[in-house]
C-alpha cells in the first residue's frame, strides 16, 4: 500500500524537566487507514519512547485516548491521518484540564462529579433476583438509552466554554448521566438527584452553546439532557407552587 | 484488596463490600475502572432466563461440549445455576438491556448455544455492564479506589498473602499495600500476540504475578481465536452479527461452513469456525488484501432495521474503520487471538490454594471453559466467579489478623523497589522495549497460533527463553518518575514473557488436539492420555508441567460434532 508522511506536532510537557509545555514534531509514515493514535504509537515504539498518552481499546469505546486534534477534541483512535493530508497535525492535551505529562490530563474533577450525581439505581428496596427482572418497555428504554452511552472520554468538557470559565459547573457528561438515571423507569431517586442537577452550578449554568453534543463521539446529546432537566425542574417547581404535596 | 477494575474485579468488590460493610475494600487498577477491557465485549451474556424452553442442564451441556470436555463439570453446574441470579442483579443495578415487547430482557442466539439464551444490550453489553458495575460500586462508602496504580508483585510471607506492591503511575512512587486478602482480576494477555482483539492493557499482569508467587497456571495452551476480526486493526466484529443471521462467505460466495459444521453453520463454536477459515485461506478460497487473506461476513440480507437496532456498534466500527456500510456491503474478516481459556488455577470459589489469594475472570481458570469457551459465557463468568472470589476473600479477611509490615514483607518490598528503579529503569545499554515486544508477538503468532506442532513449539520455547534474557538489559527511554508509561510497558512486557513461556511449554506438552489447541502432528483428541488439566509452575529454569484431574459429574466425554 502506498505510504505518505505525516508531520505530527505534539505538545510535550514533562514536569520533572521542563518549565513550560513545548511542541515537538515527528515524521510518521502512514497508510490510508491509520489514525492519529497509530501515529502516536509509531512514535512511541520507533522514535521517542518518552512520549506519554493514554490509550487502550483503539475501537472508540474505552474513552482513554481523547486529545485536541487540530484544535478539536477528538478520540485519537477515531481521527484519520489522511484527513489532514499536507498539513501538520497538531495533537494537544484536552483543554480545561490540568496536564500531568504530555497528553495525559488530570481527570480528578470529573471522577468527583460522577459520584456527586449518584449514578446508580436508587430504590427503596431491591427485589430479590429470584423474582426476575424489572420489566421495562422499549419506549421506557428509549427515554434514557442514548444518555447511557457516555464513555466518559471528557471531550465534552474540553469543548464546553462554560466549564472553561467555571470548573464548578457539573458539566455535560455528568448531567447527561444524571438525566439517564432520572429517566430510567427503574429508578426512584429523582428527589435526591433533582437538587444536585438544579443547584447553583448545575443545569442553569449552561448557556446552550451545544458544543458538547457536537464533539461527542458516541452520539450522546448532553445539551438535550440539560434542556430536558431544566424543563422537568421548572415543571416540578410550578407544581409545588400550585398543588398540594408538589403534585406528586 | 482487589487488583483490577473490570467486570470480575468490580463484582468482587461489590460482593465483599455488601457482605461486610465494616470491611475496607480497595480496588487497585492500572487504568480508571471504566477503561477496563470488559468495555469492548459486544455480543451478550449467557444465562438461563427462559425456562419455557431452556434449562440448566442444557446450558451446562452446551458449555461442556463447547469446552471439548476439558471443563470441570462441577464448576459448570455451579456457574449455570448462579448465572440467572447474577444477570438479574445486573439488571436491577441499571444495565440497559435490550427488551422484548413484554418488557422482559431480550435473548439472542450465539455460537455453540443450542437455544437463545444470550442477554444483550444492543451490541455493547461489555460497555454497559462495565459502566453499570462501576457506577454501582460508587455507592459503597467502604470501597476505596486506587486508579492508575500498577501492581507489580504479590507479597507472600510464610505461605500466605500479605498484600501487594504497586506503583502510583501519576507520581511514579512504589508503595506496599498490606491486605488480609487479595483478589486478582486483571483479565487476559492478548497483547502477547500480534493480531488480537485485546486492548493495549491486556498484558497478563495478574497471571504472571500469581505464577511468580508460586500459584500454578492452568490450561494455558488453550488460546481462543475469534473468527471475525477486521483484517487491518484486529477490531472485533461480534458473534452477535452471526447470532442475528449473518453469513460467512468465501471468495466464491459460498457459505463454506456447510463443509465443517453443517448443523450449526455460522453458530458453530469459535475454535472450529476459526480453523474453517484457515482451511479456506490455505486452500485458496479466500480473498487477498493488503493485510493478508480474509473471508466475508455478510449482513446485507438482515436489512437496515435489524442492523441499526441490534448491531449499531458493528455498523459504527465497519463504517469508521473500513469505510464500509454493512447494510449494503460485506465486511472482510479473519481470525485472531481473542481470549484465554487458561489462567490462574482456582477452585469453584475463586480460591487459588495460596492462603489469602483469590482470582476471577479471564485471568482465572476455574475451569468452566476447558479447551474452548462459548461466546457470551465470559461476562457471566466474571459476575458469578467475581462474586464468589469477593465473598471468599471477605470471609477469609474476617478471620485474619492484620499483616505486619515487618520482615520478610518489608524485605520483599525493598527488593521490588530495587528491581524496578535500580535495574529496569536505570538500564542504559540494551534493546528497546518495543523491539523485544514485537519479537515476542511475532513468535507467538507464528509458532503458537491456531495450528501448532512439535517443531514450532520447541522453537517458540527457545525464542521466548532468549527474549527473557534480552529483556534483562532492555532500556526504558523515559527516566522520569511522573506518569512513566515506558516503565509500565517494560514491567508489562516482563510479565508477558513469563506468560508467553507458559503457553508455549503447555502447548508443547499437550500432544493431542482438543478445542482451541490444534496440533498438526497430533490431530486427534486423546482422552486416554490428556483428559486432564495441564498446570504450569515457575522454577529457576524452565516451567515445570504437572497435571490435575478434570471433574466429570454427569456428562461423559463424547465425540464433539456439530
Amino acid at each position: 500500500m502506498s505510504q505518505d508522511i505525516a508531520t505530527i506536532r505534539v505538545t510535550r510537557y514533562r514536569p520533572e524537566k521542563d518549565g513550560k509545555p513545548f511542541f515537538q514534531d515527528y515524521k510518521v509514515p502512514y497508510r490510508k487507514d491509520m489514525v492519529v493514535l497509530d501515529a502516536l504509537n509509531y512514535i512511541k515504539a520507533n522514535l521517542d519512547g518518552t512520549l506519554t498518552y493514554r490509550w487502550s481499546c483503539r475501537m472508540g469505546v474505552c474513552g482513554s485516548c481523547g486529545a485536541n486534534v487540530d484544535g478539536v477534541p477528538k478520540l485519537t483512535c477515531a481521527s484519520f491521518l489522511h484527513e489532514f493530508k499536507g498539513r501538520t497535525i497538531k495533537v494537544e492535551p484536552l483543554t480545561h484540564f490540568s496536564v500531568i505529562k504530555d497528553l495525559v490530563v488530570n481527570m480528578d474533577d470529573f471522577m468527583h462529579k460522577l459520584v456527586e450525581i449518584k449514578p446508580w439505581i436508587i430504590k427503596e428496596k431491591e427485589s430479590p433476583p429470584e423474582e426476575g427482572e424489572y420489566r421495562q418497555s422499549a419506549e421506557e428504554l428509549e427515554r434514557y438509552a442514548q444518555f447511557s452511552s457516555c464513555i466518559n472520554c471528557m471531550l465534552c468538557y474540553s469543548a464546553c466554554p462554560v466549564y472553561g470559565l467555571n470548573e464548578k459547573f457539573l458539566g455535560p457528561a455528568a448531567i447527561a448521566l444524571a438525566y439517564r438515571y432520572i429517566e430510567d423507569s427503574r429508578d426512584e431517586g429523582k428527589d435526591v438527584r433533582f437538587p444536585i442537577v438544579h443547584e447553583l452550578e448545575g443545569v442553569w449554568e449552561c448557556t446552550l452553546v451545544g458544543e458538547c453534543s457536537v464533539v461527542c463521539p458516541k452520539g450522546v446529546d448532553p445539551m438535550l439532557a440539560i434542556q430536558k432537566t431544566k424543563i422537568l425542574g421548572a415543571t416540578n417547581a410550578l407544581k409545588s407552587l400550585v398543588m398540594p404535596r408538589g403534585g406528586k | 484488596m482487589i487488583i483490577g477494575g473490570g467486570a470480575a474485579g468490580l463484582r468482587a468488590a461489590i460482593a465483599a463490600a455488601e457482605l461486610d460493610p465494616k470491611l475496607d475494600v480497595a480496588i487497585v487498577s492500572k487504568v480508571y475502572p471504566m477503561r477496563s477491557h470488559t468495555v469492548s465485549a459486544e455480543g451478550g451474556m449467557a444465562a438461563v432466563l427462559r425456562t419455557d424452553y431452556d434449562n440448566f442442564d442444557l446450558h451446562a451441556y452446551d458449555t461442556i461440549k463447547g469446552s471439548d470436555f476439558l471443563a470441570d463439570q462441577d464448576a459448570v453446574e455451579f456457574f449455570v445455576k448462579e448465572a440467572p441470579k447474577e444477570s438479574i442483579r445486573l439488571e436491577h443495578w441499571g444495565c440497559p438491556f435490550s427488551r422484548d415487547p413484554d418488557g422482559r430482557i431480550s435473548v439472542r442466539a450465539f455460537g455453540g448455544m443450542s437455544v437463545k439464551r444470550t442477554l444483550f444490550a444492543t451490541d455493547k453489553i461489555g460497555f454497559h455492564l462495565l459502566h453499570t458495575l462501576f457506577q454501582t460500586s460508587l455507592k459503597f462508602e467502604n470501597i476505596h479506589r486506587y486508579d492508575e496504580w500498577f501492581t507489580t508483585s504479590i507479597l507472600v510471607d510464610n505461605g500466605r498473602v500479605d498484600g501487594v506492591t504497586a506503583i502510583d503511575i501519576r507520581s511514579g512512587e512504589l508503595a506496599s499495600f498490606l491486605a488480609k486478602a487479595v483478589v486478582i482480576a486483571t483479565g487476559g494477555c492478548g497483547r502477547i500476540y500480534q493480531f488480537t482483539t485485546n486492548g493495549w492493557i491486556k498484558t497478563g499482569d495478574g497471571m504472571a504475578m500469581a505464577y511468580r508467587a508460586g500459584v500454578p497456571l492452568k490450561d494455558m495452551e488453550m488460546v481462543q481465536y475469534h473468527p471475525t476480526l477486521l483484517p487491518n486493526t484486529g477490531i472485533l466484529i461480534t458473534e452477535a452479527a452471526r447470532g442475528e443471521g449473518g453469513h460467512l462467505l468465501n471468495k466464491d460466495g459460498e457459505r463454506f461452513l456447510k463443509k465443517y459444521v453443517p448443523n450449526k453453520m455460522e453458530l458453530g463454536p469459535r475454535d472450529i469456525l476459526s480453523r474453517a477459515e484457515m482451511t479456506e485461506i490455505k486452500e485458496g478460497r479466500a480473498f487477498e488484501g493488503p493485510y493478508g487473506s480474509y473471508v466475508h461476513l455478510d449482513l446485507t440480507h438482515l436489512g437496515a432495521g435489524t442492523i441499526e437496532a441490534k448491531l449499531p456498534f458493528v455498523k459504527e466500527l465497519a463504517e469508521r474503520y473500513l469505510g464500509i456500510d454493512p447494510v449494503h456491503e460485506m465486511i472482510p474478516v479473519r481470525p485472531g487471538q481473542h481470549y484465554m481459556m487458561g489462567g490462574v488455577h482456582t477452585d469453584i470459589h475463586g480460591y487459588t490454594g495460596l492462603p489469602g489469594l483469590y482470582a476471577a475472570g479471564e485471568m482465572a481458570c476455574v475451569s468452566m471453559n476447558g479447551a474452548n469457551r462459548l461466546g457470551s459465557n465470559s461476562l457471566t463468568e466474571c459476575l458469578v466467579f467475581g462474586a464468589e472470589a469477593g465473598i471468599g476473600a471477605a470471609q477469609y479477611a474476617a478471620r485474619q489478623g492484620s499483616p505486619n509490615f515487618g520482615n520478610p514483607v518489608q524485605g520483599l518490598a525493598l527488593e521490588e523497589e530495587k528491581r524496578i528503579y535500580d535495574r529496569v529503569l536505570k538500564s542504559e545499554r540494551g534493546e528497546k522495549i518495543s523491539t523485544i515486544r514485537a519479537e515476542m508477538q511475532k513468535t507467538m503468532e507464528e509458532h503458537v497460533g491456531i495450528y501448532r506442532d512439535e517443531n514450532s513449539l520447541k522453537q517458540a520455547c527457545g525464542l521466548i527463553g532468549d527474549l527473557k534474557q534480552r529483556m534483562k538489559n532492555a532500556v526504558v527511554e523515559d527516566k522520569d518518575r511522573v506518569y512513566n508509561t515506558d516503565l509500565v510497558s517494560a514491567l508489562e512486557l516482563d510479565f508477558m514473557l513469563d506468560v508467553a513461556e507458559t503457553i508455549a511449554y503447555a502447548a508443547l506438552a499437550r500432544k493431542e488436539s482438543r478445542g482451541a489447541h490444534a496440533r498438526t502432528d497430533y490431530p486427534k483428541r486423546d482422552d486416554a492420555q490428556f483428559l486432564k488439566h495441564l498446570v504450569v509452575y515457575e522454577t529457576e529454569t524452565v516451567p515445570r508441567i504437572d497435571t490435575m484431574p478434570v471433574s466429570i459429574t454427569r456428562w461423559k466425554p463424547e465425540a464433539r460434532v456439530y
